[in-house]
């Protein structure tokens, strides 16, 4: 719990109104995007500048009370869930856009701006800002650097870490650290690399420069579809053989395809077992071009049909059965959870089959979308929260499949972060020794470990006490499902 | 590699420092290196390619020259275009130094394209950090940590990155044009949708090269216009290793990398552009304070590249907050502080 005076003490940095306590002011705060974890925080905190933010971590850092920093919270792996002995600092106030350099093509804006707002900025300049988590439109850019967000654009043009120049944070003890720079590097360690995907751990952005790229003179986009999913994973190595380097490559299975089409109308074929996405972006001739080469790999792939989209009417029409995938198999179920494991690309059918044999164990349905560009994997698993032990049920269910992910090379999360959610899973993942480096990383930034604890990076003793629960009595839980 | 993780655990014990060298081509570059020799030379190799995950894994000791070839054979290559600088440049010292060349500009650095890193640390333990996939959020990211920090965190003992497709066609164009112009005009062109890899100035001459599919590089040169340089990729190759005129002779060589807009530096001596504006060659002997200042006025920072006195340090001192920040790191990852000491910084 939260001391009253540590609140009064809150309330001398804030005006009143940037201090909530009440139990129906904190609610809304008391999960971010993956609302199967919530907390009601002990206090929310809604400072609207640095100086604020600094005063705030300083008089945590005294009083040795933890601090979670909060973007949007549309975060999908519970990285801003709250304690109910932690101060919630919400950055949603710093949400503005600071400086826009067309010709030198950055913008430098405040933590809280929307993602998708940056490039509504940079529009009229013909510029754009390239990563696009799918929740663009409510994400913010700081949160984005937290996690160090994808989307579908990443093998061609980077994730987050790609694609910022600077960020501005204030540490635990109220130290501001300028790390990157409007040049491209910066002297020293690339710090700004490490505060990416940092979960909120190391320190509380308080700005963030971005790089902006020209806006593709043109895009365009083939649909494919095959009736096996080797047949359509072999393709997608042939387009990247073949010297393509796709702006987006995606791919659904039957599930998924039967999902969209049901809510958006896509026209994706029914009948097939997996469609790919293949779309070329650049200059009008390039595209042109690339096209042409992308339907010569498809002619012998094995595809069973190919339609490249005759405008851009009909592109947007097949980007939005992609891009309308989740909420469209949430027609299909009461609840959906989405896992985020990434492989290497060859691995897929193998993967796939492995998640088929677990759905059939698990008795849940699951409908796969694919990053294929990039080897990011989103099952979503089909479940109902209200149906007792579903949920754990699911959890279970999803925690294989990240462990299937990391026997083929992959990894637990390719772009939604570890958070709470998959803290289990790191384990998997890492030794005790890669472990204790980044808790050895944490310690020269937050000594204390009082920004987010608990996110991310699992003690020894958890996964300690996990591995001897996977052993007890001689016997892993679930002994009748195969391992990969 | 049981002999290199031999070797340092028998350095902790004897507190003896070592300089990590494999093919030894990087010598002059960071403060000079100190220490008893950790020969990573023999730790090379190619250790998993496919060539369609567009991700390669080597030994840090792996020639630059054997990884380029490789990916010449699948049509691929290193995206960051990395400078040599002799004939026996390894990954591993590539990597240490974030050392990137032309299309560092346009298509990320050494840092961008890297994945993931098996690292000796400063205890004597292997670790394995990032992986081979392009999206892994997994961990803090130690790998690109290990970009540029010249070995002082750990020993670089394999890395994976990613690759790209070797572009179709290259053309170079050349336009001439004085320093400021050149500078503005390469950043106009770089907010427009052109497929353009490299943009230097040197002697009153911009340089563009294009690259991609025919059809592509056609089009832009249309709209471009310029003239067609028949020896651009010896240009770029001499601008990447430094062989070009401007680099030779005895005068200290800096490397001020600030944002791409600055104007012109005003300071004398001979300069050339690289990076699409971002990074500034300059032959100079002012004294390092001055060019440091007017680096970090300009919103960057110098770096006294290859000089025969570098008593003024290489690297522009870290603010005090940033330097104990620094220490800190150095501290979790080499406590005994064995590793290429002082070779970034002289504090550590």
């Amino acid at each position: 719990m939260i001391s009253a005076s540590l609140i009064r003490d809150l309330q001398t940095l804030l005006p009143a109104s940037a201090v909530l306590s009440v139990r129906e002011d904190v609610a809304p705060y008391a999960s971010d995007g993956l609302s199967a974890f919530q907390c009601q925080p002990g206090v929310v905190v809604l400072p609207d500048t640095e100086t604020q933010v600094i005063a705030i971590l300083r008089l945590c850092h005294a009083a040795g009370v933890p601090v979670i920093a909060r973007g949007a919270g549309t975060g999908l792996s519970g990285g801003a869930l709250p304690r109910e002995d932690a101060v919630l600092l919400g950055l949603a106030k710093f949400n503005k856009i600071l400086h826009l350099d067309p010709l030198a093509r950055t913008m430098r804006v405040q933590p809280g701006v929307r993602n998708l707002a940056i490039s509504e900025a940079a529009a009229p300049h013909g510029l754009y800002y390239a990563p696009d988590p799918s929740s663009q439109i409510a994400c913010s850019i700081g949160g984005n650097v937290a996690e160090n967000s994808g989307g579908v654009h990443c093998l061609k043009y980077g994730l987050t870490v790609n694609n910022v120049m600077r960020v501005r944070a204030v540490t635990i003890d109220g130290e501001v650290l300028e790390l990157g720079g409007e040049a491209l590097d910066s002297p020293g360690y690339d710090l700004l690399a490490l505060m990416h995907g940092s979960e909120g751990m190391l320190a509380v952005i308080t700005e963030v420069t971005v790089k902006l790229l020209a806006k593709p003179e043109r895009a365009q986009v083939v649909l494919a579809a095959f009736d096996r999913i080797e047949t359509a994973g072999a393709a997608v190595s042939a387009i990247i053989a073949g010297g393509i380097l796709p702006a987006g490559l995606e791919m659904m299975d039957k599930p998924a395809i039967e999902a969209a089409e049901a809510f958006v109308h896509a026209g994706y074929p029914l009948d097939a077992a997996a469609i790919l996405l293949v779309e070329v972006d650049g200059t009008n001739e390039e595209v042109s071009d690339d096209v042409l080469r992308v339907h010569d790999i498809l002619a012998v792939s094995g595809a069973t049909e190919f339609r490249t989209a005759s405008n851009e009417a009909e592109r947007l029409k097949f980007w939005a059965g992609r891009k309308n995938a989740f909420p469209a198999v949430g027609r299909l179920s009461p609840d959906y959870y989405c896992m985020d494991g990434t492989i290497p690309r060859r691995a897929l059918p193998t993967v796939l089959h492995g998640i088929a044999l677990l759905s059939a164990q698990y008795g849940l349905r699951v409908a796969n979308v694919f990053h294929a560009g990039d080897g990011n994997l989103h099952p979503l698993i089909l479940y109902d929260a209200n149906t007792p032990g579903e949920l754990e049920k699911t959890e279970a269910f999803g925690a294989k499949i990240l462990e299937l992910c990391v026997a083929h090379g992959g990894t637990i999360t390719g772009e939604h972060g570890v958070g709470v959610e998959k803290i289990d899973q790191m384990c998997v993942q890492f030794r005790p020794l890669e472990l204790q480096a980044f808790h050895a990383v944490k310690a020269a930034f937050d000594p204390q470990g009082l920004l987010n604890p608990g996110k991310a990076v699992p003690t020894l003793h958890r996964c300690a006490e996990l591995g001897a629960m996977h052993v007890h009595g001689g016997q892993l839980p679930h002994p009748e499902l195969p391992r990969f | 590699m049981q002999a290199i993780i031999d070797q340092v655990h028998a350095a902790i014990a004897a507190q003896t420092p070592l300089q990590i060298r494999a093919g030894g081509s990087k010598d002059w570059y960071g403060n000079a290196p100190t220490g008893q020799l950790l020969d990573l030379s023999a730790h090379s190799g190619i250790v998993e390619y496919e060539p369609v995950e567009l991700v390669l894994t080597a030994k840090a000791g792996t020639p630059l020259a054997e990884i380029e070839a490789v990916l010449a054979a699948n049509g691929q290559m290193l995206s960051f275009e990395p400078p040599h600088y002799g004939a026996h440049a390894t990954l591993g010292g590539t990597l240490a130094c974030g050392f990137a060349g032309p299309r560092r500009a346009f298509a990320g650095s050494a840092r961008d394209a890297l994945l993931g890193v098996q690292l000796l640390d400063g205890r004597g333990d292997v670790l394995n950090f990032g992986g081979k996939v392009i999206k892994n959020v997994a961990g803090y990211d130690v790998s690109r940590l290990m970009a540029g920090a010249m070995g002082t965190l750990g020993v670089i003992l394999q890395a994976s990155f990613k690759v790209l497709p070797r572009p179709a066609q290259e053309v170079t164009l050349q336009f001439e044009l004085d320093q400021d112009n050149a500078i503005l005009r390469m950043n106009q062109l770089a907010g427009l949708p052109l497929p353009i890899s490299a943009a230097a100035w040197v002697g009153g001459v911009m340089m563009l090269r294009l690259e991609g599919s025919g059809p592509g590089i056609h089009a832009a040169q249309v709209k471009l216009g310029g003239e067609v340089n028949p020896h651009g990729a010896a240009f770029w190759l001499a601008a990447r290793e430094q062989t070009a005129a401007l680099f030779g002779g005895d005068m200290p060589l800096w490397r001020l990398s600030v944002p791409a807009t600055t104007p012109p530096i005003d300071l004398p001596g001979k300069q050339a552009v690289t990076w699409g504006g971002a990074q500034r060659w300059l032959k100079s002997d002012v004294p390092a304070g001055h060019i440091r200042s007017a680096a970090a006025e300009a919103g960057g920072h110098a770096t006294l590249f290859r000089a025969a006195d570098k008593s003024a340090g290489v690297f522009q001192p870290l603010p005090k907050a940033m330097l104990a920040l620094h220490q800190r790191l150095k501290q979790q990852f080499d406590p005994h502080g064995i590793l290429n000491r002082g070779r970034l910084y002289a504090e550590f």
